[in-house]
């Protein structure tokens, strides 16, 4: 069965993303924290999530490729049609990165190369150039902006080896995108057992790969935006933030193809197996939020604990809120399996807590981007909506590009069996 | 009934009927004893009586006759109790997660696993108990009215959380592994024909009757408990490892050690669970049941969390430098290249570098290279939190006070002791309980045997 995108819905997402570009224009014209900031901050937030989403769609991809589980089968073109996401995703990023690299925007502190050097010629001092330099020579004085944290760790936080890293990143995430969709499609055209062994071993390639890249890439683009802050789990932390949002996303964009007629071989036990992992994995999400906290708060080291002081001094009701709405909500309310196969439970919590994860990246980066005193107006509410319309867009194209049901698969048949 | 797709492996090996199923796992619950089992019980029983004599003159001496000296306080015994919780963590990580995910090869091994769990735990028991020094005292770890004198303990004491920790964690376990060894127990109450066997296992099945609501009842049950023991899975090992890391010593104090220390845990449980699997198939022929293709996918588990601690440990090392904290950037270049280097560099070779063979189809399905794999794993475990403890230890902010430690004989009887333990229940357990859990492998015998399989199928779905 082959999906349509209906005139309608184009006219909504059309209709979002409007809202969107209005929000950055205003947005962008009433910026004025430095550098436009808070504008540029408001693009890598929504730029990174729903960027997230779709990567959060593609491990779990191959996640099910490598556990040859079946009882997604017959929800797969709804994970990877949400995985193709990822191209858009990833140039809206580079843009971001590219904006700071021209310095168009300050959220990454170490871009600012003046931050690097101890010493600076007198003589250049003010002018558009300044001729920074790490040993003292004569006619040069200390530099009132040498931040000896940041310069220690220029080896790995520098330009040129950020690009190679980011560059490299997001090619192989779009390679494995493009080349499960690709076989995906193939497997549906020509059957068989051996595009599905193969992906297996695809699968695993890509595992190990995100394995290291997921952690890298989110210590590169979101820990380095509090420069001094370091912490060992940051990466998991952000991937299980991504992986939930994208479970919320399957969820909720599963439950409403299938309000639509789509799917037919989709049962409530396929429902209630996609919304126990979002279950489950808001539970993994609250457990390295609070690994990560606790062991922060109760050491109370100053190097560490700066990044929660700040977030608890002034982001109070944000900081815990998110904590509360993003674990005690789902625990309490999808705890039992009635909850779970409950349309109506599903749409609300799923709603509310795609808001909490939403909030959740909002958090990592606008303190270190704009400090005490961020806000959430017009823009941040008109952006993400912008968003939202541009994702939901890009994803549903991608549904009607192919039929919505995969066609062929050594276990369809026991996915459109699932009973539970 | 679950449907299975063709191209899955079969779960049990050839042509059984629900009768054989009873019969091969009843095999060493109603015969003799063979000559291999008394002489592994026999050794077991020699390093059980070293070590407890050893723990004997321990608490009658005192603690100084372990190697212990003011700059390492915590060694071997610290290293012991983590290493025998890590181990104790596979069981339940088979029986719940597993019966979660659906996952229908866990029962040739969860019985076993969840043996093995129990026994574990009470090994890793043992340490801090000893360790007190006056164990007639250990009630103090429990927060007591306050009529025993003017100690209270110390809530914000992770040492303490531990206490919490572990006993849920053990009652859950036993009750999980209890509750699924009933059937069991009453179908060997109605074939045993002996007295006292039959007694005692009437005692033991606790009035099983087998009806369909009983059964009810029973799945009902272990999904309730799968649903707790999941999470006590997780707090385990994380309350363990905040034990080093809400301190603030170099090297213990990091973010991922929780998450880190539950996948490291996995992966020791699983090594052992393959030692212990590889033998007991063999000796008590249940090839059929545990197969290849069950080692292949502990294997499996093995390599993804060998993997993951692989991640953990890079990360560590890498943020140790990125940190720009000098003490913590220390404390890693000394695990590398100090005195201790040796133990480091086994760590890395045990868990991260050796696992990783098992991308080999060839090696992954091989019983000998298997084994010896898993032992590998075990003593790399043992060393990584050797690592953790003993390297972070020993050089302290203070040079003057830098030393080394030495075990003593006392620590070596120690920890031989509850390996002998440990492997006297083990060996008990294969001899008097049902190993595999008869009654649920016969639920998957028509979709996944071997005979069943391979059958065309006729009936409409």
């Amino acid at each position: 069965m082959d999906f349509i995108f209906t005139k309608k819905a184009k006219l909504i997402f059309s209709a979002f993303m409007l809202i969107g570009v209005i929000a950055m224009v205003f947005g962008y014209a009433t910026d004025v924290s430095d550098h436009h900031n808070r504008f540029w901050a408001n693009i890598f937030v929504n730029g990174f999530f729903y960027f997230a989403i779709s990567l959060g769609a593609l491990f779990f991809l191959a996640l099910q490729y490598a556990t040859e589980a079946s009882y997604m089968i017959a929800l797969k073109r709804v994970i990877e049609g949400i995985s193709q996401y990822i191209f858009v995703g990833s140039g809206i990023l580079i843009i971001f990165f590219a904006a700071g690299s021209f310095h168009l925007h300050h959220v990454y502190h170490w871009m600012d190369i003046s931050v690097m050097y101890e010493f600076v010629m007198e003589a250049t001092v003010g002018s558009a150039h300044p001729e920074y330099i790490h040993e003292m020579v004569d006619g040069a004085v200390k530099n009132s902006n040498f931040d000896k944290l940041i310069a220690g760790k220029s080896a790995y936080l520098n330009q040129p080896f950020f690009w190679i890293r980011t560059l490299i990143y997001l090619g192989v995430w779009c390679y494995f995108a493009n080349l499960f969709r690709k076989r995906s499609l193939m497997e549906d055209a020509i059957g068989g057992t051996k595009i599905h062994f193969k992906n297996m071993t695809y699968a695993a390639m890509f595992l190990v790969f995100f394995a290291f890249t997921s952690s890298t890439a989110s210590w590169d683009w979101i820990m380095s935006i509090d420069t001094h802050w370091f912490s060992t789990l940051f990466g998991w932390y952000v991937f299980s933030g991504m992986w939930v949002s994208f479970l919320i996303v399957f969820v909720l964009v599963s439950i409403w193809l299938k309000h639509k007629g789509y799917l037919p071989n989709v049962n409530k036990s396929h429902i209630h197996d996609a919304a126990k992992w979002m279950f489950a994995i808001s539970f993994l999400w609250t457990y390295l939020w609070f690994s990560q906290f606790m062991l922060i708060w109760y050491s109370n080291i100053p190097e560490e604990v700066t990044y929660y002081v700040i977030r608890i001094d002034h982001y109070k009701g944000l900081f815990w809120g998110i904590f509360f709405v993003n674990f005690l909500f789902p625990m309490v309310i999808l705890l039992s399996r009635d909850a779970k196969r409950q349309i109506g439970y599903m749409i609300t919590v799923g709603l509310i807590i795609f808001v909490g994860h939403w909030l959740d990246v909002y958090l990592m980066v606008m303190p270190g981007s704009l400090g005490a005193h961020a806000e959430i107006g017009f823009m941040e509410v008109g952006m993400a909506l912008g968003f939202l319309g541009l994702f939901l867009f890009v994803v549903f194209r991608a549904f009607s590009k192919a039929p919505i049901s995969v066609v062929k698969h050594p276990f369809l048949d026991e996915s459109n069996h699932l009973h539970i | 009934m679950h449907q299975e797709a063709a191209i899955r492996q079969p779960l049990i090996l050839g042509e059984k009927s629900y009768g054989n199923i009873t019969e091969d796992v009843m095999a060493s619950v109603v015969g003799k004893a063979n000559k291999s089992w008394w002489i592994a019980i026999g050794i077991a029983s020699i390093m059980a009586a070293w070590g407890i004599g050893c723990i004997l003159y321990l608490i009658g001496t005192g603690i100084g006759t372990w190697g212990l000296n003011k700059t390492v306080g915590w060694a071997w015994d610290i290293t012991n109790f983590v290493w025998w919780v890590g181990i104790g963590h596979a069981g339940t990580l088979i029986s719940a997660v597993l019966l979660l995910f659906r996952q229908k090869w866990r029962m040739a091994i969860n019985r076993s696993a969840e043996a093995m769990t129990i026994f574990a735990v009470m090994m890793a028991a043992v340490w801090p108990g000893i360790h007190m020094g006056r164990i007639w005292l250990a009630y103090f770890v429990f927060p007591l009215p306050n009529q025993f004198g003017p100690l209270w303990v110390n809530f914000n004491s992770p040492l303490l959380w531990d206490v919490f920790a572990i006993s849920t964690y053990f009652s859950v376990s036993l009750v999980f592994w209890y509750i699924g060894l009933i059937p069991d127990f009453a179908t060997i109450r109605d074939k045993v024909t002996q007295v006292v066997p039959k007694k005692v296992y009437t005692l033991l099945a606790f009035g099983w009757t087998g009806n369909a609501k009983a059964w009810n009842r029973f799945e009902e049950i272990s999904l309730v408990l799968a649903g707790l023991a999941t999470p006590l899975v997780f707090s385990v090992h994380s309350i363990v490892s905040m034990d080093f890391a809400t301190s603030v010593i170099p090297g213990w104090h990091t973010t991922i050690f929780p998450p880190y220390f539950v996948s490291g845990a996995v992966f020791s449980g699983f090594a052992m669970v393959l030692t212990l699997l590889i033998i007991m198939r063999k000796v008590m022929n249940l090839e059929d049941y545990i197969t290849i293709k069950h080692i292949e996918y502990m294997n499996i588990v093995i390599i993804v969390t060998g993997s993951i601690v692989g991640v953990a440990y890079l990360t560590e090392l890498f943020i140790s430098w990125y940190s720009g904290v000098e003490y913590e950037a220390y404390a890693f270049i000394n695990r590398a290249t100090g005195p201790y280097w040796w133990a480091y560099w086994a760590m890395m070779t045990c868990n991260v570098l050796s696992p990783q063979v098992f991308w080999f189809k060839k090696l992954r399905t091989s019983i000998g290279f298997t084994f010896f794999m898993s032992i590998i794993v075990n003593i790399g475990m043992w060393f990584e939190r050797f690592v953790i403890i003993v390297t972070s230890l020993h050089r302290d902010y203070l040079p003057s006070s830098w030393t080394m430690f030495h075990p003593t004989f006392v620590d070596i009887g120690c920890f031989i002791g509850t390996i002998g333990i440990f492997f006297v229940l083990f060996l008990l357990f294969a001899r008097f309980f049902p190993v595999l859990p008869l009654n649920e492998l016969k639920t998957i015998l028509k979709s996944s045997g071997e005979q069943y399989k391979n059958q065309p199928t006729t009936e409409e779905h």
